[in-house]
């Protein structure tokens, strides 16, 4: 497998992406800065990482969504290539039009870092196969945007089509669209796209993949897209 | 934008910056720039003549108590600042530890408190962007930061607006910036009203042998200029910071800077790879006094003088005069010398970043500080005098007088001991910091073994095994009682907190908070803690290596407590050691290792349930300290305990009700002996004490190596069921002793349980 970590000027979680790649599937990614116009030549995975890129000047995500690598990440996923955006990197992926909706702020207007409860809604992704159908995992969050909203419409269809990967739970592992931490509709914390393989979400499986700092939930993940390529 | 719109060389500029513009120098000017008028004789002592406009400018800017330490740097001079791990002790931007393996610590603490109190968000934001400035300065990468705070009363009318503002100013900053934000402390007093202290502390590591400093060699070499642009912010910041507050003191807002952590990030990114690629032969970041004091500071260390050419400075705005260029403390800005023909490399990475990069001067080898602006010469100081000839006070003071030690038994206590425990973990002090805490990211880099709400925040360092422990702590009401005991206390509390996890504590840095100190009874309080400090410093091998003073925390004649704030470092060498505070398993024994007395003294037993904030407090006896925390990181070593956590504020009861909370767990207590009255028992603060649980079959084991090492240990209990109970007072339900510490601050912010 081939990784690529993108690089935006602000980004601030590429290195815990990467690292956590390396820890979980042995792969090094190449990092990719945003100034480039193509992806290295056989690149399976492309991740947009956390961070503020741009400083989250404008609009968080929306400067970054026109940096010049964008058009090689749309081509790469229209091709059925593996992307998936954490955080900061699943505001770039609504901002550049790869996937639905867009996120707000908190709904408390505050900032958020804490551990979330998610259940992993469905296990037939890329990026989701290695967990149990239904699995309550527990990520971070560390947003201050992460309130995900969209026309009805276009709710109406991502549940229509199931394409919510996960949602925030309450600790009995019922939804609560009341109580949810930032705010989302429908407890949204990852969506992917129609075809699967563009997978956005605002926790961060990428900080829970070593005992030593607090858990492991996030590792199953990586060896999903792992796994996937293998088979491929 | 092309770049000749933006900077100063423009034509437009002559019309509106001509020298006839410049004021003259009147006593009142000379008094409105903060220099006493035996300070200006001095000024004329030192050059010869009247300086220029510029030129009193830049001497308010080096000789203002922030950026001289005129009236504590005698007093500094009796720190222990020595150790063989240390690198580098105070007088570079941060300190410098070995921590093993080639990798060196580089950490400070920094206040910005008058800053916060007059525009809490940037104040606290531009805090927090200046201390990790100060640690990527020295060739670090920043991988901590913590913070202490200080507001007033909870019911004073702009505590609220302060606290909501400082919190989302250092998580704006550190969140953007990308550090993790892990410890720190909150406390609230009223004599933090009008003055609220907001201290800083970054840690960052690099490879011991590539630390990078400000001293400049070589002679006619390139002064570069990196970052953001400069802007008419933050003029006078130094000198602002220098002065009490009186009515009004919102009118300073325009002295406070605006901070952009995206610039920094960038910042940070692009010093980094320069270093890297060798091109810096010194560098020095633009805090205080900016241009002034780093470029004074690069030359007057390495014994050159440096010429700047002000037409070559990137500005923001245009006809700014060299008066304000020289005293901008606009943010994100560095300076360096240049390795000779390098500099291409350098300005080609700094444009990669989208950061401006100009040469605005050069090394010389005349010893002058000669500033120029469209041909003219408005500065030409000798650059060794701005700094040594730096007005040095040995001001007046006058020990605070002792105070008796308080006896139980003359106390008239009506509070049961559960409900005495309930007021306090519910009340402002001990009440959890969460809410602030969750605005923080704690967690990037990946690193983060120990989270908020433990005696010390752990950071794995690298890949491991080793781990960084680093905490931050004082007792300014024990300062205010005993400076010299209080001072001790901050040091070894500090030094308390990081052997509580398993970690040897290595060094230490101050974050000296004082009110005025041509008051001889607050001069007292300074030297006195630094005496304090000083003393447990020595005793406990835990050197000073940075520390930032800040003087005039006054509001209307009214002064803070004395807030010597104590940030440590420690070392651990397997973080799979690492040892926490939460009961770990039901049915383990609880052991008190020290001795307690029932110390009332000051604790907030006595202040917060009694109303009386009097006596003299715990002394801190070093020689026991240490006796005791080497012993308790010998068990933690050794896996000889599960739970660690060290008795402080709030004394054994509030410890025990922490390390409940923390698991759920509860425990079923002993009766306190006898001899000591049950409330000063359980809730005073006697010194050098920890708690630690053990399994019941190393209980002798532990025992019997306390008798041998001549360790006080006691037991108090057991773990098990979901109370507290104490034999013939009512069980204290953990899950609602929790829900009160969560509570108060979310109810107190008027944000709910959120």
């Amino acid at each position: 497998m081939k990784a690529a970590v993108l690089l935006f000027p602000g980004s601030n979680r590429e290195g815990d992406v990467a690292r956590a790649l390396k820890h979980v599937t042995g792969i090094e990614p190449t990092v990719v800065w945003h100034a480039e116009t193509e992806l290295p030549a056989g690149t399976d995975l492309v991740v947009l990482p956390g961070g503020f890129s741009y400083g989250d000047y404008l609009r968080c995500g929306a400067i970054a969504a026109r940096a010049a690598i964008m058009d090689a990440v749309r081509a790469h996923a229209a091709r059925g290539g593996l992307v998936l955006g954490i955080c900061n990197g699943f505001q770039i992926l609504c901002e550049s039009g790869l996937l639905p909706g867009v996120l707000v702020r908190n709904a408390r207007l505050r900032f958020i870092c804490r551990e979330a409860l998610l259940k992993v809604e469905r296990n037939d992704t890329p990026f989701t196969r290695r967990y149990g159908k239904g699995a309550i995992v527990r990520f971070p969050v560390a947003h201050g945007e992460g309130n995900y909203t969209a026309d009805a419409e276009t709710l109406a269809r991502l549940e229509g089509e199931g394409r919510v990967a996960f949602r925030y739970v309450m600790a009995d592992g019922r939804r609560d669209d009341t109580q949810v931490l930032n705010g989302a509709a429908n407890s949204i914390a990852g969506i992917v796209s129609e075809k699967l393989n563009v997978l956005g979400l605002m926790p961060h499986p990428e900080n829970h993949v070593d005992p030593l700092i607090g858990s492991t939930d996030g590792r199953a993940l990586f060896e999903s897209i792992e796994g996937m390529l293998e088979k491929a | 934008m092309p770049a000749s719109e933006t900077e100063c060389d423009g034509p437009r500029m002559t019309v509106l910056d001509t020298p006839a513009k410049e004021p003259k120098i009147t006593p009142e000017l000379v008094a409105e720039h903060g220099l006493k008028p035996d300070e200006y004789e001095r000024i004329l002592k030192l050059i010869g003549r009247e300086p220029s406009f510029t030129e009193l400018g830049i001497f308010s800017a080096m000789w203002n108590e922030h950026c001289s330490y005129k009236s504590s740097r005698l007093h500094l001079r009796g720190l222990p600042t020595k150790a063989p791990w240390v690198i580098q002790g105070p007088g570079e931007n941060a300190g410098v530890i070995d921590i093993g393996d080639g990798l060196a610590a580089v950490f400070k603490m920094e206040s910005h408190n008058h800053p916060s109190y007059i525009e809490p968000y940037q104040g606290a934001a531009t805090g927090v962007g200046g201390i990790l400035r100060d640690v990527f300065t020295m060739g670090a990468r920043p991988i901590a930061a913590l913070n202490a705070l200080r507001f007033g009363d909870p019911a004073h009318p702009r505590t609220k607006h302060l606290v909501a503002g400082v919190v989302a100013g250092i998580g704006g900053y550190g969140n953007s910036f990308g550090v993790p934000t892990v410890g720190g402390l909150v406390g609230f007093h009223t004599r933090y009203d009008g003055n609220c202290l907001v201290n800083a502390m970054a840690v960052g590591l690099a490879e011991a042998d590539k630390i990078f400093y400000a001293k400049a060699t070589g002679v006619g070499l390139p002064v570069v200029y990196l970052g953001s642009k400069t802007g008419r912010d933050g003029i006078h910041g130094a000198s602002m910071a220098s002065a009490e507050f009186g009515e009004g003191a919102e009118e300073k807002r325009p002295t406070v800077q605006v901070g952009d952590p995206f610039a920094e990030k960038l910042l940070l990114e692009a010093c980094l790879e320069i270093m890297e690629a060798g091109c810096v032969v010194a560098i020095q970041d633009m805090g205080a006094a900016g241009l002034t004091c780093s470029a004074v500071e690069m030359g007057a260390k390495g014994d050159l003088g440096i010429e700047l050419d002000l037409d070559k400075l990137p500005c923001r705005e245009t006809g700014m005069s060299a008066y304000e260029m020289m005293l901008s403390e606009s943010q994100e800005r560095m300076l360096m010398v240049i390795a000779p023909g390098k500099e291409a490399e350098a300005e080609a990475i700094f444009r990669k970043w989208g950061l401006d990069f100009a040469i605005v001067g050069r090394t010389t080898d005349d010893l002058r500080f000669v500033v120029k602006h469209k041909g003219e010469v408005k500065a030409d100081l000798p650059i060794k005098e701005l700094g040594d000839e730096a007005p040095l006070y040995d001001r007046p003071w006058v020990e605070t007088p002792k105070q008796q030690r308080i006896d139980p038994a003359s106390l008239e206590i009506t509070a049961t001991i559960p409900g005495a425990l309930e007021r306090l973990i519910g009340s402002p002090d001990f009440a959890s910091k969460r809410w602030i805490w969750e605005q923080y990211d704690h967690l990037i880099l990946n690193n983060t073994v120990q989270r908020p709400g433990g005696d010390a925040a752990v950071v794995r360092v690298q890949d491991g095994p080793k781990g960084l422990a680093m905490a931050c702590d004082v007792t300014p009401r024990y300062c205010e009682a005993d400076p010299f005991e209080g001072g001790k206390q901050a040091v070894a509390e500090v030094w308390r907190n990081i052997t509580a996890v398993g970690a040897t504590p290595l060094a230490l840095t101050d974050n000296l908070n004082f009110g005025n100190p041509e008051k001889p009874e607050i001069m007292g309080q300074l030297v006195g803690c630094l005496r304090g400090i000083g003393a447990a410093a020595s005793a406990l091998d835990f050197p000073v290596v940075s520390g930032n003073v800040s003087l005039y925390n006054e509001t209307n004649g009214r002064g803070i407590l004395p807030t010597p704030t104590i940030g440590g470092v420690g070392v651990l060498a397997d973080i799979e050691k690492m040892a926490t505070l939460a009961f770990k398993e039901t049915g383990e024994v609880i052991l008190v290792i020290g001795e307690t007395t029932g110390w009332l003294g000051q604790s907030t037993f006595l202040s917060e349930i009694l109303d009386r904030e009097e006596g003299a407090p715990p002394p801190v006896d070093l020689a026991v300290e240490r006796k005791h925390g080497d012993f308790v990181r010998e068990l933690i070593a050794e896996g000889l305990v599960t739970a660690v956590h060290d008795v402080s504020d709030g004394g054994l009861l509030v410890a025990l009700a922490e390390m409940a909370m923390a698991s759920g767990i509860g425990a079923s207590l002993l009766a306190p002996p006898a001899e000591v009255e049950p409330h000063a028992f359980w809730f005073g603060e006697d010194q050098a004490r920890y708690i630690v649980t053990v399994s019941g079959g190393e209980k002798a084991t532990v025992i019997k190596r306390a008798e041998s090492a001549g360790v006080p240990v006691a037991k108090l209990g057991a773990t098990g069921g979901d109370k507290l109970t104490i034999p013939g007072e009512r069980p204290i339900v953990i899950d609602a002793l929790r829900e009160r510490s969560e509570s108060w601050l979310p109810i107190y912010m008027g944000a709910g349980m959120m």
